[in-house]
């Protein structure tokens, strides 16, 4: 019990709040700095884990814990993970040459502009003193019962439940999007690619897939009904290879 | 008592405005979509800290949403760049490659 | 009864279109009679009229409207379709259904063998009622449907044999001289109109005063233009000439007794307007004598037939415009009546002629022909009579009245008008000589083989072409006909047979017309007090009417010059013609080319126009059009040439650009929040 008004004083003489927000200030600019400007992409993606983790500080500093955790859960915890596998999959070592840039003043161009926009947001919130004042729309934040998660299930379940809805399909959609672009390319075209002598035509288009889940078996079905225009590997759905672009002989750094 | 909520804004405007500026310069496909996470943060942060100057919960639900509609996206947005760059083997990911729109 | 009168554009009407739609099955002769029936139906419901309005007072109340429908109610223009039927117009309409009625009859038998011939009846008919439209006319604007009615059938007829190269072309000259005039109609009903506020020609009248004086001398004098191209009165008159390319019918109807009669029409229609603007009256009477006298001299020196009695009507025409000028309108429609009848009767007449000769009508190739064709002769002969003015037929008597009360108005046209007479006199004897006196000339061209005719370089209305030998339509054209014969090449048969006359249906209406001709001018003399015909036309003109007021001896004194001129033209011309066919002297190159009035207007107006038009279509088309369509779409395809630089395909730019469209809109709005 007497701790209580010891916390109370304690946070009124030494403003603990201003001190975990500079601390996560740090951080979280911190990161943000280390991701713009680490050549190894998997030092760029810690470097947003770090951000990441700054700004779910933040978040339980101003009441709002639930999002927190869900920042740490789905973004620190899923995303961030589902970047490092696509940077393995893809190469780790795949640097780019930071110092060097190709496309014309892109650099300057882009701080001077990064800049006059960060001055015209600064100007504008201050000069309409950002924002003052109880201003309700959908109910309260503070001091609700059953805190804020409650206001937050609240408020989702029911002003907002029809987005709620939609983003429920939306994670469908992308889930089913990402099976079908994800698809290896059919057995026949892979041994072109590596140069070998392909065995006459495939029945069916593809290596034979034991089908055991009906996510897989659904994202089967769209993607042979979508695979000539949205693979964009060079070849449509019959395994013939379409006219090659000469990618990447002039841009080669 | 907590702090000014102008801080919080101050902070989320440089946030964004440094995701701004590693889209722009950046040539690594990863990193800029990470430049594009560090941008959804700043403007997650900036609604949590309007719903806590207006006391009003629809900036927190809006955040939700955000989060869920971010989450979606990279999945797709990673399912792509795997489709386009896989069978580039040994050179590197910079988004530069791909001017086949040129006009 | 005058009710019915409707009917009398109608039924021509209604001939027209079964004709046009089942011409082709009814075919040879049938098409013909059943043309030929509606007109006198028109006839017929004319006559009735005429007895309606008989029955009738004098005066206001013979002044019948009849509306058919309403036309265009626009607000302040309300325009009916609607007939006047009064003394004036129904003179016009009996005599333009009676001579159309025995010419159709005629048309039957000059026609019959042709390979259109249901397609001639289909015009003839549609020009009958357009006439009639224009003549029965409540309105500007109706008559006006009427005035470009009978331009277009007159541009079909002429054009009739369309496979040759000469009918069309001069069809179109017909047709483009009528327009060029009625550019004159239409703004003088905009005057009238703005004027008045009405179109109707009893509103008019009624409403003279609100027009002040020069817009009267314009409205009038821009009538009068339309009536000049309709009427071929100068400056507008080589289309006439030109017109003989068409059938001899056509000739005969459109182009003597009705369609350029209209312009005359409307002078008369007019007349309370004209008799206000004295100026204006002066113009006209001075434009019609001086055409009548250029147009005489003309004719002769000219050796088509048709080409002679085509000047000689614009000649006569002149007179009838000389009449109007000194406002003595009923010596004006006198003479068209009688002219109507004489001129046709020539016409059909030479038509005969060009029949019995194979369609010959090269005057310098005929002769003698009273010894074969005697019907012929004899009222070709009545007709020439009538025209020259010999007393007592018709014409000295029309003639005679318009030289009086040009004498009693005008002096210098009065004179004029009697040399014009003396001429009338010399070209028609002339005429009347060199086809119906003198030798065989025709028998010895037909022994000829074609082509070798005597007088190669002929006038500008060229007869026989004799540069080809040739004996296809094509080659040798010049005004060549095609009569009913089986003879169907030009170059006749080869063993010269008489000259025979035409059907029975040919030559009754040159027996009608010849009497009308004769006697028509006996109704004008005052047998009785209470007798007088033309005086039905009086109450139309009212005080507009020019009364000279003369004493009975000057009166003779002048008849008695004019039948002493008649006489002496014919003396000189008979006796020098039947001999001799061939005086060079009196018949100079210009006036074979009819005083090059056509080749003065190609060079002022043809010329020039056909080289702006190639200028144009060289030029303008190409360069300055098409260069700036096609440029138009050079500089949308090289702007967008251009402009897609701006994809270069680097997604990091794209994304620049959107920053650089970001900070713009965010700098506009702390703009707008510093202020």
């Amino acid at each position: 019990m007497s701790v209580l008004p010891a916390t109370t004083v304690l946070l009124a003489t030494t403003r603990v709040d201003a001190f975990v927000f500079a601390i996560s200030a740090i951080l979280v600019l911190g990161g943000a700095i280390g991701v713009v400007v680490a050549r190894n992409p998997v030092h760029a993606a810690l470097m947003l884990v770090t951000t990441l983790l700054g700004v779910a500080v933040l978040f339980v500093e101003q009441d709002a814990n639930f999002l927190a955790a869900v920042q740490v859960i789905v973004y620190a915890g899923a995303i961030v993970v589902l970047f490092l596998f696509v940077i393995m999959f893809l190469g780790v070592d795949r640097e780019e040459n930071v110092a060097q840039e190709p496309l014309p003043a892109q650099r300057p161009l882009a701080v001077a502009l990064v800049a006059m926009g960060l001055a015209g947001v600064l100007l504008l919130g201050a000069a309409a003193h950002w924002s003052v004042g109880p201003h309700a729309v959908v109910g309260g934040a503070r001091g609700q019962p059953g805190g804020d998660v409650a206001a937050l299930g609240r408020a989702v379940f029911t002003t907002y439940l029809f987005p709620f809805e939609a983003t429920a399909a939306l994670l469908v959609i992308a889930v089913v999007g990402a099976v079908v672009l994800a698809r290896r390319p059919p057995r026949q075209v892979r041994e072109e690619m590596r140069g070998e002598p392909q065995s006459g035509p495939e029945p069916g288009g593809g290596e034979p897939e034991t089908i055991a889940d009906p996510m897989v078996a659904l994202a089967e079905a769209v993607a042979r009904a979508v695979a000539v225009g949205l693979v964009p590997n060079g070849h449509d759905g019959a395994g013939v290879p379409l006219e090659e672009e000469p990618v990447g002989e002039g841009a080669r750094q | 008592m907590s702090l000014s909520g102008n801080w919080y804004l101050a902070l989320s405007a440089v946030l964004f405005a440094i995701g701004a500026l590693g889209l722009l310069v950046r040539r690594n496909v990863l990193v800029m979509f990470m430049c594009v996470e560090l941008m959804l943060n700043a403007a997650n942060l900036s609604l949590v800290t309007f719903s806590r100057m207006l006391n009003d919960i629809g900036g927190q639900a809006l955040v939700f949403f955000v989060l869920v509609v971010a989450a979606a996206e990279v999945v797709v947005g990673l399912g792509i760049i795997v489709a386009i760059f896989r069978r580039r083997e040994g050179e590197s990911t910079t988004v530069d490659d791909l001017h086949v729109m040129k006009g | 009864m005058l009710h019915v009168s409707y009917l009398m554009p109608l039924f021509p009407l209604a001939g027209f279109f079964v004709l046009a739609l089942f011409g082709r099955r009814i075919g040879d002769p049938l098409a013909g009679w059943i043309g030929t029936a509606t007109v006198l139906g028109s006839f017929v419901v004319a006559c009735i009229s005429y007895a309606g309005l008989l029955g009738r007072p004098a005066g206001p109340l013979r002044e019948v409207t009849q509306g058919l429908f309403t036309w265009i109610p626009v607000g302040g223009l309300q325009v009916k379709a609607a007939l006047l039927v009064d003394p004036l117009s129904l003179t016009m309409a009996l005599f333009v259904t009676s001579v159309s009625a025995l010419i159709h009859l005629y048309s039957i038998g000059y026609m019959h063998d042709d390979p259109d011939y249901p397609k001639f009846f289909v015009y003839l008919n549609l020009f009958v009622a357009s006439m009639l439209i224009l003549v029965l006319a409540n309105n500007l604007l109706f008559t006006f449907v009427g005035w470009e009615g009978v331009g277009v059938c007159s541009y079909w007829l002429v054009g009739f044999w369309f496979e040759r190269s000469r009918p069309p072309s001069a069809g179109q000259k017909a047709f483009l001289y009528n327009r060029m005039a009625d550019v004159g109609f239409l703004v003088a009903v905009f005057f009238v109109f703005a004027y008045t506020g009405t179109l109707n020609y009893l509103g008019i009248f009624s409403h003279l005063h609100a027009i002040p004086s020069g817009a009267r001398t314009a409205i009038v004098l821009l009538l009068f233009a339309a009536a000049c191209g309709k009427s071929a009165q100068i400056p507008l008159f080589p289309w006439l000439a030109d017109a003989m390319e068409g059938p001899t019918p056509v000739s005969a109807l459109i182009h003597a007794a009705t369609m350029v009669t209209a312009g005359v029409y409307l002078m008369c229609r007019i007349s309370p307007m004209l008799a206000l603007s004295h100026s204006s009256q002066l113009v006209i009477g001075i434009i019609g004598a001086l055409t009548a006298f250029v147009a005489a001299l003309i004719g002769c020196g000219q050796q088509d037939i048709k080409k002679v009695l085509a000047y000689s009507t614009v000649s006569q025409l002149g007179y009838m415009f000389l009449a109007v000028g000194t406002g003595a309108y009923e010596a004006a429609i006198f003479l068209m009546v009688a002219h109507a009848f004489f001129k046709g009767l020539l016409f059909l007449g030479a038509g005969s002629v060009i029949h019995g000769l194979h369609d010959e009508q090269d005057l310098k190739r005929m002769g003698n022909l009273r010894r074969y064709m005697k019907l012929t002769t004899v009222t070709f002969g009545v007709g020439w009579l009538a025209i020259s003015g010999i007393p007592p037929l018709s014409g000295f008597w029309a003639k005679g009245d318009i030289l009086t009360n040009a004498f009693a108005r005008y002096k210098p046209l009065w004179a004029i008008g009697l040399v014009t007479a003396f001429l009338t006199a010399y070209y028609m004897s002339r005429l009347m000589a060199l086809a119906f006196y003198g030798d065989d000339r025709w028998r010895e061209i037909y022994a000829r083989p074609a082509g070798a005719s005597v007088h190669g370089a002929s006038s500008v209305p060229s007869t026989r072409g004799a540069e080809g030998t040739g004996s296809e339509r094509e080659t040798t054209e010049g005004g060549t006909e095609r009569s009913g014969s089986s003879h169907g090449e030009v170059s006749g048969p080869a063993t010269p047979e008489a000259p025979h006359e035409g059907p029975s249906v040919m030559r009754f209406p040159l027996v009608v017309l010849a009497v009308l001709a004769f006697f028509g001018g006996v109704l004008s003399l005052p047998w009785h007090p209470s007798w007088d015909p033309l005086r039905w036309l009086g109450p139309v003109f009212g005080s507009n009417l020019y009364q000279p007021v003369q004493s009975v001896g000057t009166k003779w004194a002048l008849s008695i010059v004019d039948a002493v001129v008649a006489f002496v033209g014919l003396g000189i011309a008979m006796p020098l013609w039947s001999q001799n066919p061939s005086h060079a002297a009196l018949e100079p190159q210009a006036l074979r080319r009819a005083l090059y009035v056509d080749d003065i207007y190609d060079a002022i107006i043809g010329r020039p126009s056909e080289a702006m038009a190639r200028f144009g279509a060289a030029v303008i088309e190409t360069k300055v059009i098409d260069g700036a369509v096609n440029g138009i779409a050079r500089l949308v395809r090289s702007s967008g040439g251009v402009l897609r630089k701006v994809q270069t395909g680097f997604v990091r730019q794209y994304a620049l650009v959107m920053v650089v469209g970001a900070v713009a809109l965010l700098a506009w709005m702390a703009s707008r929040a510093l202020s």
